[in-house]
């Protein structure tokens, strides 16, 4: 039994090779874009709205509020970003209900992937909302001595969210695959079902974890900038 | 291994290739469709606002012209109920004038009704109780009633009070033209000559008279001089004969007058 969807290579070159991950992100990839474009081709932007636009503006207003609450009052800036992790972490999640799937999410190269453009984007980000000194500054507050340990954090939470989700995805799929071979009815729907949960769940801590990383490399010095002067009470 | 570093590149590059098409053809669209709607309902929110805001504007204006049109209302009103009733009152004082003008004038009219009917009956009754006293004395004692009358009317003035005398001699006397005697028939040279003896004797003086005929002294003959009259006729009785018959046609308001006396001097 493969442990990830990468061990199946369909064609190989050398370096280049093509396996079941990469094509089935592929799929995933043609599905989210052909269903975004089918719903957005005709917009109401007055009057009744159309089921589609209606769940998908929940969804992105949705995200939109959730990255404000996690401190990014600029939710739009990051929307793309973080809520394309987001929609393809559910969206792997929830095709695990297609017999013979197995999710991108499920492999570690995946989701170390998509630790690693959290571990770039983090300090893009930073660098574009207070320059590059002021980003680097960041990694010696309060004193320098904390520089390596900042280095060192910044890897780990890197690790941790590859890892983390790898092993949800990855759990879920082994689980059900071994439950198929003791008891192979009922208990492997109702497992499923868990599946669809935690994937979802997954999907949201992973988002959520990445704007934390991001708002903390763009908001901190800021916050400190904006408190010292506002003295006076808020409402 | 577990990772293969190849497919963590690969998928690195999926995934920034799928951040850009959602951009493009999720994000942008849903987000400009959202932004669209709010600024459209804005918009909506803003103009039911200002309508609002006219609106109340409107009936704002609308009630303060209601109470401007109520209070001249009420004092139109006012104003016409005082000329109303000024008008009512100005009619019903002017109804009573005419009503009281009709009913004097009515009563005026039946008064002069009553007056003229009154001496048409005693005409009538002058003209039959001499024609009958007439036919009577004439039945009777063959004696015509101008005999009777002229022979009365020189008793009377022989039997005149002395006071009476004094002043109708006084004016036969002093009379400078012929005194009037005045009957209701062409006297006979008989009853002129008598009368003329009876005043010649009575006031002791050759009186000159002339004799005059007028039909309304019904069956009677007078004696005037200078003012001073003396009279006897029918129409004494007839006056106290009329006062009956009005007593009889209406109730008296006041006492009757006395009976006229068949002679009256003056």
């Amino acid at each position: 039994m493969n442990l990830t969807s990468d061990q199946l290579i369909f064609w190989q070159h050398g370096f280049f090779k093509l396996n079941e991950t990469i094509v089935t992100t592929w799929a995933m990839m043609l599905l989210m874009v052909v269903g975004a474009i089918l719903i957005t081709r005709r917009l109401a932007t007055e009057g009744k709205i159309s089921r589609w636009q209606g769940a998908l503006e929940i969804i992105i207003t949705t995200l939109e509020s959730q990255i404000k609450e996690v401190g990014l009052p600029q939710a739009r800036k990051y929307l793309a970003f973080l809520g394309t992790l987001f929609v393809f972490v559910a969206t792997c999640a929830l095709c695990i209900i297609i017999p013979g799937y197995k999710p991108p999410t499920g492999s570690l190269s995946t989701t170390a992937a998509l630790a690693l453009c959290v571990f770039i984007a983090v300090p893009l980000f930073g660098i574009r909302e207070q320059g590059l000194r002021g980003y680097l500054k960041s990694y010696t507050q309060p004193t320098i001595i904390m520089l390596p340990f900042n280095i060192i954090s910044e890897l780990s939470r890197t690790l941790a969210l590859a890892v983390r989700l790898f092993g949800n995805m990855m759990s879920g799929v082994m689980i059900v695959g071994i439950l198929l071979t003791i008891t192979p009815f009922i208990f492997p729907i109702v497992m499923t079902a868990l599946g669809l949960l935690t994937g979802m769940v997954q999907a949201y801590i992973f988002t959520i974890l990445a704007g934390v990383y991001i708002a903390a490399a763009t908001l901190v010095p800021k916050r400190q900038s904006v408190v010292v002067p506002a003295s006076k009470p808020t409402s | 291994m577990l990772i293969d570093w190849f497919t963590v590149i690969a998928q690195m590059l999926n995934f920034l290739i799928l951040v850009w098409l959602l951009k493009r053809f999720l994000y942008q669209p849903i987000l400009e469709a959202i932004d669209a709607r709010e600024k459209g309902i804005a918009s909506k929110l803003a103009d039911a606002e200002a309508k609002e805001a006219d609106a109340q504007k409107q009936q704002h204006d609308f009630e303060a012209k209601n109470k401007i049109f109520d209070e001249q209302r009420a004092a139109l009103m006012t104003k016409a109920d005082g000329d109303a009733k000024a008008e009512h009152d100005r009619l019903v004082d002017d109804a009573h004038k005419q009503a009281d003008g009709i009913r004097a004038s009515e009563a005026s009219a039946l008064k002069s009704d009553q007056a003229h009917q009154a001496v048409a009956i005693r005409r009538m009754a002058q003209d039959q109780v001499f024609a009958m006293t007439k036919k009577t004395l004439s039945d009777l004692a063959t004696v015509t009633l101008e005999e009777r009358i002229g022979e009365v009317f020189t008793r009377r003035l022989r039997l005149m009070n002395p006071k009476d005398k004094d002043e109708m001699g006084t004016a036969l006397k002093t009379s400078p033209e012929a005194s009037l005697v005045r009957s209701a028939f062409n006297l006979p040279d008989e009853q002129k000559a008598a009368i003329q003896n009876a005043l010649n004797e009575t006031f002791s003086a050759a009186i000159r008279v002339r004799y005059e005929t007028d039909a309304s002294a019904i069956s009677g003959i007078e004696l005037v001089a200078q003012g001073q009259k003396l009279s006897w006729s029918i129409s004494s009785y007839l006056d106290s004969f009329d006062r009956s018959l009005a007593e009889l046609v209406a109730p008296p308001t006041k006492p009757g007058p006395a009976p006229v006396s068949v002679a009256e001097a003056k």
